[in-house]
């Protein structure tokens, strides 16, 4: 039996993003500089996933420069870029793969023709290498002695096309950060590392439940305590201005506030799980003659925190505004905060600064508008930094969901798979939806929410599994919510893929043979024959440790993972080996693509059996990584093993790829390791 | 206000600062010393992890009395000039980083665990408590006995 494909078989979220971004995609800057460097501009953010370096090796291939000699400087908030400044939907590579290339193979051409008119050669018998231009009697000229000429040359007289993937000599080879030195050594300068002159270190006293409002404040104390330099007042709560942050952060402390309860203050998580559970839509198919087989999961909420915390330097004068802060949508920001200020645009500069991880969180520019509305009431720049708890408790969270699944089966097949996901809503509000109308997306004529389009881009069944519906039912709360790696994928794909093998189970089949014969993409079959046989799929276990798998397809990408899990001790389950295979197409790093899996699937140990936030009376209860469990290097397995298909076609996404596939292989193998039908993650919680 | 003198990198500093000011604000804010980095503030998270007199600690948690007239080294401190640390060269090796923020504590943890371990298990490594949200553990274990075999896994 066939399933039907989903709309991301056709057209995908990523499919979107790029078609919004055409129109300004060739407007990349490429500088090659007098000393013989060449600086691809790059309009997008580097949080670690490696793709400063990936760019770079595009550039070093297709100008033939050395690597060492290419730089790749994030862009300032550029906003003759309209859609195409946006670092998400693991979008960044699919979208500068060719533009990149592009740009780099017509600055080759323009130099092999510079150095053609010096030289009063043919510019056809030239060659390039080691970063110069060769003439074929040895005659050398380097890029950077060229570059003025090559300035001033309109048409070049050899082709400007990218090479053909046989000529690359780095593309598709494993290749180190071209930062690693830099964070090896402490070098690399994140937000809260920049000496701007005179911007003091700010933080920010916030209500006690998530949206507060503050009732009274007596800062007298809190003024007069040493190295305070000013404490004002922003809708969000009360920052102070001080010297050192040990100086504001102990008069934060001797502020005397009262708060105004936020408009969450009565929920608790079990009333969020109640509501969740009435939100949804009914099944399609109540269960009349035929087998089925229901499941439902709950998902906690999950903060992204990333190492580094929210932190925005921001220099606000009459008429102008300067802003510092690693940026995922600094366009977006750049028109929030011109508009908070009441400045134009043009007035206000955002760079972009390299950020210490994200999952997400950069989306969304908090700090950075805070900083901004603190500087101008204050009349000088601050550096302010969110504290750990800060972000616990008031940041954003993946949306704590609820999945109701409903698989009917008979004579062997599966037929008809209903998933209805309720989740509370996630705010998207951070450029996605002026991407997608301006990839010809009409939401109002649709009727949909934006949601819902990110919903119906993202989401699909890979199986055919009869007719497939599923259905997102949003719960709108008054909390910070955001997309977190991997968004809907996350919670929906896992919550499919345990079904999966409880599926398999009780139809008695084998549960990666019950996948195999059901999946569409040959390409995907493939990686689950690799990890079987890799991860020697089905040996015995002892008693207490078993063997899981998950797969998943996103983004021109997919990705297979087997784990094997030990849950002797319940309170403590440990992955202790993962075999991983992935095939995304044309790969860029290999090593960058293996440390992004590797990431994930720390992730999905993460949030499967350890890491999640409790509401409590409209506020989250976690404080910082004491409490909010993410993997440590116990945690985590000894072995890890990567297989990369070999490379085809164009690249696809994999910053988020692994995600659901690893936290449903980690589900599945507890499920199995401990005979029972985990339905609530994180397990241990 | 009080003045604290310590050895930072291999030189003598002192600084103006409250007695119970933690030590990272004085290095981030007061000495412009940023390689240690804010995490938690709490001593959890370990990404402002340096040494004093040759022993891992968090810096968040010391104040800048404790540390006076002793000997603190950051991953400034780390290398010989231009010439890395070996952790640190097998930190390149095995291209760890990722985002890089939790790095330079994950290296003087790292570096620290060697001096009383030279030959660390895995159980000895799964003994570190340094949070990498990234999840680069995995190559954290390999270069951790990359370095401890001298370079030759």
């Amino acid at each position: 039996m066939l399933g039907l494909p989903g709309i991301p078989d056709v057209l995908d979220l990523g499919d979107a993003m790029i078609l919004a971004g055409l129109p300004t995609a060739h407007l990349l800057v490429l500088e090659i500089t007098p000393a013989g460097r060449a600086a691809l501009h790059l309009p997008r953010l580097e949080v670690g996933q490696g793709l400063t370096t990936a760019i770079a090796m595009l550039v070093a291939d297709e100008l033939d420069a050395e690597l060492t000699d290419v730089d790749v400087p994030l862009s300032d908030g550029r906003p003759e870029l309209l859609f195409n400044q946006l670092t998400g939907g693991s979008n960044s590579v699919r979208s500068l793969y060719d533009p990149v290339r592009a740009a780099a193979a017509a600055a080759r051409a323009r130099l092999v023709t510079a150095a053609a008119h010096r030289w009063n050669v043919p510019a056809s018998g030239l060659r390039t290498a080691g970063s110069a231009v060769l003439a074929p009697d040895g005659r050398r000229l380097g890029f950077g002695e060229l570059a003025a000429d090559a300035a001033s040359v309109v048409v070049p007289a050899v082709p400007a096309t990218p090479k053909p993937a046989d000529q690359r000599r780095l593309v598709g080879r494993p290749t180190g950060r071209i930062d690693a030195r830099d964070i090896v050594t402490g070098r690399a300068e994140y937000a809260g590392d920049l000496q701007i002159p005179g911007a003091a270190p700010t933080v920010v006293a916030r209500p006690t439940t998530v949206n507060g409002t503050l009732k009274s404040l007596d800062a007298s104390v809190a003024r007069a305590m040493p190295g305070v330099l000013a404490v004002v007042q922003i809708p969000s709560g009360v920052a102070v201005l001080a010297e050192t942050f040990d100086q504001a952060l102990k008069a934060r402390d001797a502020l005397r506030t009262t708060w105004t309860p936020g408009p969450v203050a009565d929920l608790s998580d079990a009333d969020v799980r109640a509501k969740l559970r009435a939100a949804h839509a009914p099944f399609l198919l109540p269960p009349l003659l035929t087998p089925y087989l229901d499941g439902e999961f709950d998902f906690a909420f999950v903060n992204h925190a990333p190492m580094e915390v929210l932190t925005a330097v921001a220099d606000v004068r009459p008429g102008r505004a300067e802003l510092w802060f690693a940026a995922q949508s600094p366009i977006i920001a750049q028109q929030t905060i011109a508009a908070e200020l009441g400045l134009p645009q043009s007035a206000v500069t955002v760079h972009v600064v390299r950020g210490g991880g994200s999952f997400g969180r950069r989306l969304f520019f908090d700090a950075a508008l805070e900083a901004a509305q603190i500087s101008k009431a204050a009349g000088r720049p601050v550096k302010l930094m969110w504290t750990r708890n800060d972000d616990m408790r008031h940041g954003r969270m993946r949306p704590a969901s609820h999945h109701r699944i409903r698989a009917t089966y008979g004579l062997g097949q599966v037929l008809t798979w209903e998933h209805r996901a309720a989740t509370v809503r996630t705010d998207l509000s951070h450029g996605l939806g002026e991407a997608l109308t301006g990839a010809g997306f009409n939401l109002s004529v649709a009727g949909i929410s934006l949601a819902q389009a990110f919903f119906l881009l993202t989401e699909k069944n890979p199986y055919n599994v009869g007719i497939p519906t599923q259905l997102l039912a949003e719960l709108p709360l008054q909390l910070h919510t955001g997309s977190w790696r991997s968004v809907y994928s996350g919670t929906v794909r896992v919550a499919d893929e345990i079904m999966m093998d409880e599926l398999a189970r009780r139809m008695g089949q084998d549960e990666v043979a019950f996948r195999r014969a059901r999946l569409r993409d040959a390409a995907g079959r493939a990686l689950l024959d690799t990890v079987a046989k890799a991860g020697d799929w089905g040996r015995p276990m002892p008693a207490g440790q078993a063997q899981g798998v998950g797969y998943h397809e996103e983004n021109g990408g997919r990705v297979a993972y087997l784990v094997e899990l030990d849950a002797t001790d319940r309170a403590n389950p440990r992955v202790i080996k993962a075999v991983i295979a992935a095939d995304v197409g044309q790969v860029i790093n290999p090593r960058g693509l293996e440390a992004q899996l590797t990431g994930a699937l720390s992730d999905g140990i993460s949030v499967i059996l350890l890491a999640g936030n409790h509401l409590d009376n409209g506020t989250f209860r976690e404080g910082s990584y004491a409490d909010f469990h993410y993997a440590r290097q116990r945690n985590t397995p000894p072995t890890v093993e990567i297989h990369l298909m070999p490379p085809s076609g164009a690249p696809g996404g994999a910053g988020e790829l692994g995600v659901p596939a690893a936290s449903a292989a980690v589900a599945n193998a507890y499920a199995r390791a401990t005979g029972t039908s985990p339905r609530s993650f994180p397990i241990n919680f | 206000m009080p003045t604290h003198t310590f050895v930072l990198n291999g030189r003598s500093v002192t600084v103006d600062a409250p007695d119970d000011m933690p030590l990272l604000w004085v290095l981030r804010d007061k000495l412009g010393v940023t390689g240690p980095k804010y995490g938690c503030g709490v001593g959890v998270c370990r990404a402002c992890t340096s040494h004093l007199d040759g022993q891992e600690f968090q810096p968040c948690t010391h104040s800048v009395k404790d540390c006076a007239g002793r000997t603190v080294t950051t991953i400034e401190g780390l290398a010989d000039g231009d010439t890395l640390h070996p952790v640190q060269e097998a930190w390149i090796d095995c291209d760890v980083a990722q985002c890089g923020f939790c790095q330079p504590g994950q290296i003087m943890t790292a570096v620290a665990l060697l001096r009383r371990t030279p030959d660390p298990t895995d159980a000895d490594i799964d003994q570190i408590q340094n949070i990498c949200r990234c999840g680069s553990y995995p190559r954290i274990r390999e270069a951790i006995k990359r370095a401890a075999s001298g370079g030759n896994p």
